[in-house]
């Protein structure tokens, strides 16, 4: 287990009052924005239990929808984010639920448009999050380290095709975490890297045959 | 340096070996961790602290009510209390309660605050180290100085403990906060290590057995008056380390009864409010009319 430094026990500098309610909703929405990282026509934000009970008085909702915008967790415009610019010119709602088969602190963010998208997430204590599904997909995204995601149909050999492209870039995989719908259907990878994938490597791996999706997520900075 | 600190134990004789400082052993033992190099901890602890100064100036100066309506009005209260008639306390003491409550309200505001350790408990540290360095005239170094030595006493508790209410109660949180605070006002006040070392173990074990049962849920009741409570709780410490009272159960004995604490601390009783404060009859009349 990674053990805390100095830097973690005196920082982060964040928008009050909670680091699980307020700034871990802002990371959630940072890795949100980063995974969708395109235009949608209308966003869903569904809190669950305390996120929904005591999100209004930590900030909960606020926070989620300032990291969608790209707002780091010190930003000051979090408090009034309703207000900002940024925000007037998306169409987005909150639903406040109960499932107790959720975490604690669970969020979906539901996207409308030329993608649709739907992204699960826990704030799991102390600014953490994790990522747990995108779309049917289980995933493991936590924001600290640079993670290519790919949806694509399964068929033999796509991993090593994909994990070969990676070790011509000369990148250490750090995870690598795979899940299908069914064989022969949709299936999805992470794969966790050390360092940063160059823009040569993305294209091949999108060349690859029958790839929906491809997204480079980058580590969260705060 | 290949040595592991993770007890006080290895930091008390790391720094007797070197004849070094804690805040010295503890930059060196990060660096030899490979993440981060010395410029970037202290860039880190700088950029906190401006953010500690500016939620407390930004606090001194305001009543805004918390989203909640529950509070916001108290750190005026109280400079209108201490600006009329004075106090017990001396003039540091006045300014470290003010600053807590400033900076604790601040964080309600959903204002810019630096948690340390927590949020919730993010008035504690930067009250006694900020006020102390006013008064006595010390420069932006020492007081990175003194937060570095304040992280480190987090730190190593953090290594058998989650600093989290819901993993061991706000003993975790806010006690913690008040060990690192006590640490940090040892240094400045040039405490010995030993001093310092056992300021953080006396104020760890006062606040043995601290449950988190906050009121609706939220970081407000009882969060915000217990940090001037407990930071001039980490002055007590520091005062009777800076006379050699020495706790007679050292230091990571303390941390480990802590951690049993925590564990043996019912479930009710850590940040899920379903005991204590929170249910008492008040508090969930409150929370009838501000949840929902």
């Amino acid at each position: 287990m990674r053990q805390s430094s100095i830097i973690d026990i005196i920082s982060p500098v964040m928008a009050g009052p909670s680091s699980s309610h307020t700034a871990g909703a802002v990371r959630l929405g940072l890795l949100a924005r980063n995974v969708y990282n395109t235009k949608s026509d209308k966003i869903t934000f569904k809190l669950y239990n305390s996120y929904a009970l005591t999100g209004k008085g930590h900030g909960t909702d606020k926070g989620l929808l300032a990291g969608l915008l790209g707002f780091s967790v010190d930003d000051k415009r979090i408090k009034n984010v309703f207000d900002t610019p940024e925000a007037k010119q998306i169409n987005y709602e909150f639903e406040f639920l109960e499932d107790f088969n959720r975490h604690p602190n669970a969020v979906d963010f539901i996207f409308e448009g030329g993608l649709n998208m739907t992204l699960s997430g826990d704030s799991i204590g102390a600014g953490e999050i994790v990522l747990t599904k995108i779309n049917k997909f289980s995933v493991n995204l936590d924001g600290k380290y640079n993670t290519l995601l790919l949806v694509y149909e399964d068929m033999p050999g796509v991993i090593s095709s994909v994990t070969r492209i990676i070790q011509e870039d000369n990148v250490n995989i750090a995870s690598l975490h795979c899940d299908r719908s069914g064989k022969g259907k949709d299936a999805s990878m992470c794969i966790c890297i050390d360092g940063e994938l160059s823009k040569q490597c993305l294209d091949k791996v999108s060349e690859l045959k029958d790839m929906y999706i491809v997204r480079y997520i980058k580590k969260l900075e705060s | 340096m290949e040595n592991i600190i993770t007890t006080f134990r290895q930091l008390y004789y790391t720094c007797k070996e070197q004849n070094k400082k804690i805040y010295e052993t503890a930059l060196d033992y990060e660096v030899s961790k490979g993440e981060y190099s010395e410029y970037q901890i202290r860039l880190q602890a700088a950029k906190s602290l401006n953010a500690m100064k500016e939620a407390i100036k930004i606090g001194l100066n305001s009543t805004e009510p918390s989203p909640s309506g529950m509070s916001g009005d108290d750190c005026d209260k109280l400079q209108k209390r201490f600006n009329k008639s004075g106090s017990v306390l001396g003039k540091t003491a006045q300014k470290i309660m003010t600053y807590a409550l400033a900076t604790s309200e601040q964080n309600l505001r959903m204002g810019i605050i630096a948690a340390c350790p927590t949020a919730g408990s993010c008035g504690i540290v930067p009250s006694v180290l900020i006020a102390y360095a006013e008064d006595y005239n010390l420069d932006e170094n020492e007081q990175i100085n003194a937060l570095i030595t304040a992280g480190e006493v987090g730190r190593i508790v953090s290594v058998k403990m989650a600093l989290a209410g819901a993993v061991g109660g706000c003993q975790a949180e806010c006690g913690v906060a008040s060990a690192m605070a006590s640490a940090a006002l040892t240094q400045m006040r040039g405490g010995n290590i030993k001093q310092i070392i056992n300021a953080s173990a006396l104020a760890l074990k006062n606040i043995l057995g601290l449950t988190c049962d906050p009121v609706c849920g939220l970081v407000e009741i009882p969060c915000v008056k217990r940090n001037p409570f407990l930071a001039i709780h980490a002055v007590s410490a520091s005062e009777l380390a800076m006379a050699d009272i020495i706790s007679k159960i050292p230091a990571d004995e303390i941390v480990d009864a802590m951690e049993q604490t925590g564990k043996l601390m019912s479930p009710l009783l850590k940040e899920s409010s379903q005991g204590g404060l929170a249910k008492t009859k008040t508090a969930i009349a409150l929370e009838k009319n501000i949840l929902r």
